[in-house]
């Protein structure tokens, strides 16, 4: 907004400087994002397919691509239907809200040095407010609906987003704690310099669980499977959306999916270096020679790993009963996080260094090619799968 | 306090396993099939659509009371029996007009029950399975034709001379080419095309 500002010719009357340096990023954010589920839901639906050893999409458009797209067009043709007893006024904000609670977090990510919305100093907790505004309009959209399936799920998206909010904040904190600053452009300096300052590897036993807390937490936050129990489609109908059509059940699919982004990218931003390289002493910060910043490919790489591991998970893992999702909240993340939060911040007060343990400069090489084998083996081995099966239906 | 540990390593190393297996398989080689691209390759004797040749129908209605659901429908006159005689190919003379001949494949039940007594071989299955339409009476098929070319010259005479061991190798030759049918014939099965004896 800043260099957008300044960008402007001096002549221009204050307030239009002002209102056109904050319309034209937020104009550009807002079609990005908005355009960003239909890859979204595409991606998902083929790694279902190919997890269940199925193709996905595949007439619309080469391999399918235009799938979403026609989905999307439906949906914004179809009629909205107001339900009889709907109160007409919350109906219609619910969607709205959760649409402004999953875009608003946007406008703090920073995709470069430069790239970046506004600068808050007061970043994080910034994203953590605004995320959870969405929760008011899942509930507004229950209680609005009046259906008690809606109801149930509102209810549940309530309970489940008090409880790992929690989490998420606590584990969220350690970062915070370490670099001193709300601001996630420092949050992001702290970390600079290469996969092994990442905050992800700092304490080496200790980060990575309290990354393993935030990243379950934000999960259940966009109820995604397996903390989906607020849409749980075989209990209740479709939960909070059950009596939307049309563009307010499509508002709906967008949230959630810039929802997953947004979390993924605060998580890359808080323990995966945002938009640094992983490798060390800046190289491919920028293209070689030319001097344009890589920040938002960077980035965007990890915030989509991130959202492809959310996927993974949920055609992993089946979905959980209430009381489990309460157990995994309040009796494992939360003791969890609280421990990890006071240890570490007493190893940075008086710990051997203050930046982590001496092996720190190693551990996250390891993992990551650890990691990495891992996968590639993976693959490898899905090839003998593939001519095991191939054998067996010849037999 | 160790059972609380427990409980999260268990987890912890669960949820591995099933991500393991989900990788896995994203790179498994997928078993769906695009049906109007790729087909599988039919077992043999598939029973589908039936198929009559009417050149060869000697009119006995063998096949009309095997069929268990009544849906092949057979009309026959006595034929002239001034008229040239006609023969089947499997040398059987035909002593009957078949007028009509409709089998109603709406309501066969594919038992295959109607091909077994047929004396000269002429009704069978093909393996035409693509017949859906969205009208059902277009699933009568009609077979009886107007123009039907009948073999008037015995492909197969009785022969003369009963000690005759090395009987000529074509065993089933077909009949006269028949041009024109009404019901599209898929490939019949194979059947060693030697032109009918000259």
């Amino acid at each position: 907004m800043d260099g957008i500002y300044s960008l402007l010719p001096a002549s221009l009357p204050e307030w239009i400087a002002i209102a056109l340096a904050s319309l034209i990023p937020g104009v550009i954010l807002i079609t990005l994002v908005a355009l960003g589920p239909i890859a979204y839901v595409y991606v998902e639906t083929k790694v279902a397919g190919f997890m269940q050893d199925r193709i996905g999409p595949k007439r619309v458009g080469p391999h399918g691509m235009l799938q979403t797209v026609a989905d999307a067009i439906k949906l914004m043709f179809k009629e909205a239907i107001f339900p009889a007893g709907a109160d007409k006024v919350l109906f219609l904000i619910a969607p709205c809200l959760v649409v402004v609670g999953a875009f608003m977090p946007l406008v703090v990510i920073p995709f470069s040095a430069k790239l970046q919305t506004v600068d808050l100093n007061v970043g994080v907790f910034y994203v953590t407010a605004i995320a959870s505004l969405s929760t008011v309009g899942l509930i507004m959209a229950g209680w609005a609906s009046n259906n008690k399936y809606a109801l149930f799920g509102a209810m549940r998206s309530a309970a489940q987003i008090v409880s790992y909010e929690i989490p998420a904040v606590m584990s969220l904190l350690v970062p915070v704690l370490l670099v001193g600053s709300l601001s996630l452009q420092d949050i992001i300096q702290a970390q600079a310099g290469g996969l092994n300052n990442w905050f992800l590897f700092r304490y080496f036993p200790l980060m990575p669980i309290v990354f393993a807390v935030f990243f379950t937490a934000t999960l259940a936050e966009c109820n995604r499977a397996p903390f989906d129990i607020p849409e749980a489609e075989s209990e209740l109908v479709a939960g909070f959306h059950t009596e939307y059509s049309g563009f307010f059940f499509a508002m709906f699919f967008l949230a959630e999916y810039t929802e997953m982004v947004v979390v993924s990218a605060t998580a890359a931003v808080l323990f995966m270096g945002g938009w640094h390289s992983p490798f060390p002493n800046g190289i491919l910060d920028t293209i070689p020679k030319t001097g344009i910043p890589l920040g938002p490919f960077w980035l965007l790489l990890k915030a989509w790993s991130l959202v492809f591991f959310q996927m993974w998970l949920r055609w992993t893992l089946p979905r959980l009963r209430v009381d489990q999702l309460m157990h995994v909240a309040w009796k494992v993340l939360l003791p969890i996080s609280m421990t990890l939060l006071v240890a570490i911040g007493g190893f940075a007060l008086w710990g051997p260094t203050h930046n982590g343990f001496p092996w720190d400069r190693y551990v996250g090489w390891f993992l990551t090619a650890g990691a990495i084998a891992w996968l590639l083996y993976g693959i490898y081995d899905a090839r003998r799968w593939s001519k095991r099966r191939i054998e067996e239906m010849a037999a | 306090m160790k059972q609380w540990f427990l409980d999260i390593w268990q987890g912890l190393s669960t949820l591995g396993v099933g991500l393991k297996i989900t990788w896995r398989h994203l790179f498994v080689s997928k078993v769906t099939l695009h049906y109007p691209e790729e087909r599988w390759t039919l077992p043999p004797k598939s029973r589908m659509r039936l198929f009559m040749k009417y050149e060869d129908c000697i009119g006995c209605g063998q096949c009309a009371r095997a069929c268990p659901v009544n849906c092949i429908y057979i009309k026959a006159d006595k034929r002239d029996p001034k008229a040239t005689p006609i023969f089947a190919a499997n040398g059987q003379g035909i002593k009957l007009d078949v007028v009509t001949f409709d089998i109603d494949m709406s309501l066969c039940c594919y038992c295959n029950l109607c091909t077994y007594p047929c004396p000269t071989d002429c009704i069978y299955m093909t393996p035409e399975y693509e017949f859906a339409t969205t009208d059902l009476t277009q699933h009568l098929y009609h077979f009886a034709k107007k123009d039907a070319k009948f073999l008037t010259v015995n492909p197969k005479p009785p022969a003369p001379k009963p000690p005759a061991p090395p009987a000529p190798p074509a065993a089933a030759p077909a009949a006269a080419p028949a041009t024109g049918t009404p019901p599209p014939p898929a490939a019949p099965p194979a059947t060693p095309a030697a032109p009918a004896g000259a």
